[in-house]
């Protein structure tokens, strides 16, 4: 199992970069996994970090990119849910890239 | 599949799909595996139903808890397919009965379709999936 290293822990990762144990995490994790991927994390990050962990304590999973973003516009406004929105804040794919800093799965429907 | 590819959807032909779902939701996988297909699926657009008959109803009960056999609970899940368009979920009435239940007894809202008007219903689709 691939770790990394966050303020001198070894924090299990699998072979993506998501995390093994949902339960290790906190926001120094989130914060060095962006960094790897020389990601800075705003409070426009945060937002949708955050937003993904309660989607995940609620219905168990991890949603896919349009039914985020459709969420997103529905809880955050239409400014913050639409694809060029959050695009740009997470290049690599919202559901993907965003879920693995939140300490989620990667998103069913994502290979 | 990539992101951008389920994004766009959409085009083509529009096909009905119906996922049958017969099993208890633990002790095998196939009810677990039925509704990731049923999510993965949603992403193409089609017109989905969902059926629950036999055991398989027990997949949509209200106030399971796993901890006992360490398996995760995902009966939540059932709750986020509408947020995935698929709004069409079809409960056995036998099934029910059979079992002393209600669609109270549920954990999303269903429409109760009699074991002739499910035969109609199938009859009606372009591919049926059975779990």
């Amino acid at each position: 199992m691939a770790t990394i290293d966050v303020a001198g822990n070894a924090v299990e990762v699998d072979e993506e970069g998501y995390l093994a144990d949902r339960g290790d995490w906190n926001e120094e994790i989130a914060t060095e996994m962006a960094k790897i991927d020389d990601c800075e994390l705003s409070d426009n990050h945060w937002e949708v970090i955050k937003f993904l962990r309660e989607y995940y304590e609620e219905y168990q999973i991890a949603p896919a990119v349009r039914v985020l973003t459709k969420a997103i516009g529905k809880k955050l406004g239409p400014d913050k849910g639409n694809s060029k929105y959050l695009y740009e804040l997470f290049p690599y794919g919202p559901a993907k890239q965003a879920c693995k800093y939140a300490g989620l799965p990667k998103p069913t429907g994502c290979v | 599949m990539s992101e951008e590819m389920m994004e766009e959807g959409g085009g083509g032909v529009i096909k009905k799909f119906c996922y049958i779902n017969r099993k208890a939701p633990y002790g095998t996988i196939y009810a677990l595996e039925s509704l990731e297909v049923v999510l993965i699926g949603a992403a193409f657009e089609q017109d989905v139903s969902v059926v629950f008959a036999d055991d398989g109803i027990y997949q949509l009960t209200k106030g399971q808890d796993t901890a006992g056999i360490e398996m995760k609970n995902f009966s939540p899940t059932y709750r986020a397919l509408e947020m995935y368009d698929v709004e069409k979920l079809y409960v056995e009435k036998e099934s029910l009965e059979e079992r002393g239940m209600t669609a109270d007894d549920l954990i999303v809202p269903v429409e109760v379709l009699s074991s002739a008007q499910l035969q109609d219903l199938m009859e009606d689709q372009d591919v049926v999936l059975s779990f």
